[in-house]
């Protein structure tokens, strides 16, 4: 029998109030691949990572991680979220901070031991934040906490992850860590969905593309999904696009 | 039923009481909408407790039971607490609403040592000072009344006159001091006013309740519009109404206090306005979803029957 | 020995505060915490009206159901579209009143003083005692108290990482699959139980300074969630036992002085701590530029 998809959606529609923010969303992820999600401001990025991991109230549709319920299947998934989304003046160390990747697995009573803070200190060494394990979190620049968040998810030792905005207000020494992590998870055949908004390194990190704008307007492998065309159709009138050779610069107008 | 009603109103005393509660209302109704719009809805609760210590230094100082003496203590008070929550903000990674109980409750704490020291003391009158937990409008005295009017108006007219800039200074304070407007002096005066109203408020509903003057009548009025002009007035009339069927309920002989009534009378519009209003409301917001649901089944229904037409076609 | 009781109360209320408190201050709730505890006041005196004692553990439930009561309100309102803040003022001043206005009604019925409800009389606490077989065990305000800690302690003791989690990053926290809404409401619930427990000995509205002040004031000392809770719980009995101090020396209230040493020591710390007191912030940032320009 073949193995079901990572992460299949079916028919996913969200509306915040009226307005709806996705409508229609269908795809099939295929397994080892690093899967970029792109799409202009308010195209709902971030709302399908989070309706997938239902962490928002769906107006329609099913999503199946490894073919069932995502209830079922939590600890298959790993969630990387905004930076911005937690306070980092919450007194605790980044060493604790990753330990919290564990908690799904330690179920309810279990108190995190020696084991889990062996396997933090491991997370914490693929991130290159050893160094880092018993400083107070406010303490470390944004690089470094979104690294924390990172090596958090590697904790969670799951086979699909979701980030929402890695790559966000990082220094360059982070964002090359980062894609060296997502290579490094993807030869381990893990599948990884990324919300990105620099369309300039899209087909550098990423294989496969999502074109998102409150509808999926495309979908595949990163060479025949990432066309002009397409972007056209995700931005619409927003995107100028200028040929330099092979390599094409793509400037977005307005607030990107 | 309608005698009672009448007769209450033909007393003079009792007449005055609720002239002076009616404008109360109206007056905090009116800058309880900035407050709200400024995102400040609860500094209202943090000065109506810090005023406590304010108005027990004025009494002890003076002996006497006077409200503008009151006045410039509870101001002073409120002055104290805006700046300390505003430094502990600032200095300390203490948020907002941890900085704002820190300073609601110490202050209130030491007010309640200053009531306690004045009670025991038996130098004080007693029975003025302990009226302001919950506020007693029937043991207001006529020039109280008059006074309390008189404040109202002033606020209600500094409201009026000040409409333009109030309205710049909640929307868009940035922009406001880049149109050369004095924004720190303004946003001092809005505080102030605040204070003012709730000195005032103290001996109708007490300190304790003297927030939902400030806040539930401006609340209840954003429900039902999206223009400035009109929520202020609506939120002044809702306040004014309050304070009339508060005041009425608590005069027509039960001893209940004037306060709570007043509270639970707008406590009353609010939700009527939380159900009813339109747009706003919850009955027009199911009806909402409701139909944001009809709509993208519609859709989905007219995009199938063309691709199946589509599909006809080909075929 | 009534000495003895009063303390021993004041450290239990300031211990069952100082605990919830420190999460209330993390998750941004400490005017929530305030809500709570105006909106106790209906809870207990229908609990009240309804079982015609001032049982304990009627009144403990009662105002549980109504403290869980105000925060799903609060949430409600603040999702239909209102600002947080004023949901809360809404929503408490409400109950408040209600509060008020059936203590008015039943005032024959009810021993309840308004006054005492308000700023708490933990001076009376030692005379109202419980027999438990014939044998006085105590006063019945420190059973209260300390039932309400033990089970404060237990849950705390059985689901730390949980709420630890729940604070930090809740969006987390439900990915993993951890009911956060439960111990949202959990919380909520603890605080409502210690509320009503302690109102007896600090009143109604003083219970937000005990719950707000010692979290906040070992917030400024430490930046370990463990040693947080340790340092509030000790700042919280050093502020009711000094408190108490105070009150007998200015013939004042007692839950008043507990709350203004409270805030003294709150003040020390704001400005004296070594990591984020405003003093020594200040000497680090004139040494920083002293020697930058130096180099």
């Amino acid at each position: 029998m073949k193995r079901a998809n990572p992460l299949s959606i079916e028919d996913l529609s969200v509306a915040y109030q009226k307005k709806p923010v996705l409508r229609d969303i269908t795809f099939e992820a295929p397994e080892g691949k690093l899967i970029g999600i792109v799409g202009p401001n308010g195209a709902g990025k971030s709302t399908l990572i989070k309706a997938a991991l239902g962490l928002i109230p769906r107006l329609s549709g099913s999503v199946a991680i490894y073919g069932k319920p995502y209830s079922e299947q939590r600890k298959l998934v790993g969630y990387v979220p905004q930076r911005e989304s937690v306070d980092w003046d919450f007194p605790t160390n980044a060493l604790d901070v990753v330990m919290m990747g564990r908690y799904g697995h330690l179920g309810w009573f279990r108190r995190p031991g020696t084991a889990e803070k062996k396997r933090a200190m491991e997370c914490l060494e693929k991130v290159g934040m050893a160094d880092f394990a018993g400083r107070q979190i406010s303490q470390l620049s944004g690089g470094q906490q979104q690294r924390i968040f990172l090596a958090r998810a590697l904790a969670q030792d799951a086979n699909l992850y979701f980030m929402d905005e890695p790559f966000v207000g990082v220094d360059a020494a982070t964002e090359k860590a980062i894609v060296t992590l997502l290579n490094e998870l993807k030869t381990q055949g893990k599948t990884v969905l990324v919300v990105h908004h620099d369309l300039a390194t899209v087909k550098e990190y990423f294989d496969w593309v999502m074109l998102l704008n409150e509808r999926l307007i495309s979908f595949g492998p990163a060479e025949t999904t990432f066309t002009a065309d397409n972007l056209q159709r995700a931005y619409g009138g927003k995107l100028t696009m200028l040929d330099h050779g092979d390599r094409s610069a793509i400037l977005v107008s307005g607030r990107g | 039923m309608a005698g009672e009603w009448l007769a209450l109103f033909r007393d003079p005393n009792a007449q005055w009481i609720l002239f002076g509660c009616m404008l109360l209302g109206l007056g905090s109704g009116v800058i309880g909408s900035f407050a709200y719009l400024r995102k400040q809805s609860l500094m209202g609760d943090a000065l109506a407790h810090a005023a406590l210590p304010g108005v027990c230094i004025a009494f002890m100082l003076s002996g006497s039971k006077s409200i503008l003496l009151f006045l410039i203590g509870a101001a002073a008070a409120g002055v104290v607490a805006t700046f300390g929550i505003g430094f502990i903000t600032r200095h300390t990674r203490i948020k907002q609403d941890a900085a704002l109980a820190i300073v609601l409750s110490v202050f209130f704490g030491i007010g309640i040592v200053l009531l306690t020291r004045i009670q025991h003391s038996g130098a004080g009158n007693q029975s003025g000072l302990d009226k302001f937990l919950f506020g007693q409008a029937a043991s207001m005295v006529r020039s109280d009344v008059i006074l309390m009017a008189v404040i109202s108006a002033v606020l209600i007219a500094v409201c009026a006159l000040l409409f333009k800039e109030f309205k710049l200074l909640s929307f868009d304070p940035g922009f406001a001091r880049g149109l050369g407007y004095p924004v720190a002096f303004l946003e001092q005066l809005i505080m102030l006013l605040i204070v003012i109203a709730v000195v005032v408020g103290i001996q109708a509903v007490g300190v304790v309740l003297m927030a939902a003057l400030l806040i539930t009548p401006a609340v209840s009025a954003r429900y039902w519009t999206e223009k400035l002009g009109v929520m202020v007035v609506l939120s002044g009339v809702i306040g004014a109404l309050s304070g009339l069927v508060g005041t009425y309920v608590s005069a027509s002989g039960n001893n209940l206090p004037t306060g709570p009534l007043t509270v639970l009378a707008s406590t009353v519009l609010f939700v009527v306005s939380v159900v009813f209003a339109p747009r706003r409301g919850l009955l027009s917001k199911v009806l909402l979803r409701a139909a944001a649901r009809n709509e993208l089944r519609r859709e989905k229904e007219f995009l199938l029957a063309e691709r199946r037409e589509r599909r006809e076609e080909a075929v | 020995m009534s000495t003895f009781w009063i303390i021993l109360t004041g450290a239990l209320v300031a211990s069952a505060c100082g605990i919830v408190g420190c999460f209330l201050v993390l998750r941004r709730m400490a005017l929530v915490g305030d809500a709570i505890s105006h909106s106790v006041l209906p809870g207990i005196v229908i609990a009240f009206l309804i079982s015609g004692s001032r049982d304990s553990l009627a009144m403990m439930l009662g105002a549980a159901a109504i403290g869980l009561v105000t925060v799903f309100l609060i949430q409600w309102f603040h999702q239909s579209g209102v600002q947080s803040d004023a949901s809360i003022g809404v929503v408490f001043t409400a109950l408040f009143a209600v509060g008020v206005v059936l203590v008015s009604l039943y005032t024959r019925h009810i021993d309840l003083d308004l006054d005492c409800v308000l700023y708490g009389e933990i001076a009376y606490v030692p005379w109202n005692t419980i027999e438990l077989a014939g044998i006085d065990i105590g006063p019945k305000a420190v059973w209260g108290v300390g039932i309400a800690l033990a089970l404060i302690l237990a849950l705390l003791f059985l689901f730390y990482k949980q709420f630890k989690i729940c604070s930090f990053d809740p969006a987390m926290a439900a990915a993993v699959g951890i009911p956060v809404a439960l111990f949202h409401y959990l919380l909520m619930g603890l605080v409502s139980v210690t509320t009503v427990a302690s109102f007896e000995s600090v009143g109604a509205i003083l219970v937000v300074g005990m719950l707000v002040v010692p979290p906040a004031t070992a917030y400024l000392l430490t930046e370990k969630l463990g040693r947080m809770i340790a340092y509030s719980v000790a700042i919280g009995c050093a502020s009711s036992v000094l408190g108490y101090g105070l009150a007998s020396l200015l013939d004042a209230s007692i839950a008043g002085c507990m709350i203004a040493v409270a805030g003294g020591l709150f003040l020390v710390a704001l400005l004296f701590s070594p990591s984020h007191g405003v003093i020594f912030r200040k000497l680090r940032q004139k040494r920083m530029i002293r020697h930058r320009t130096a180099s």
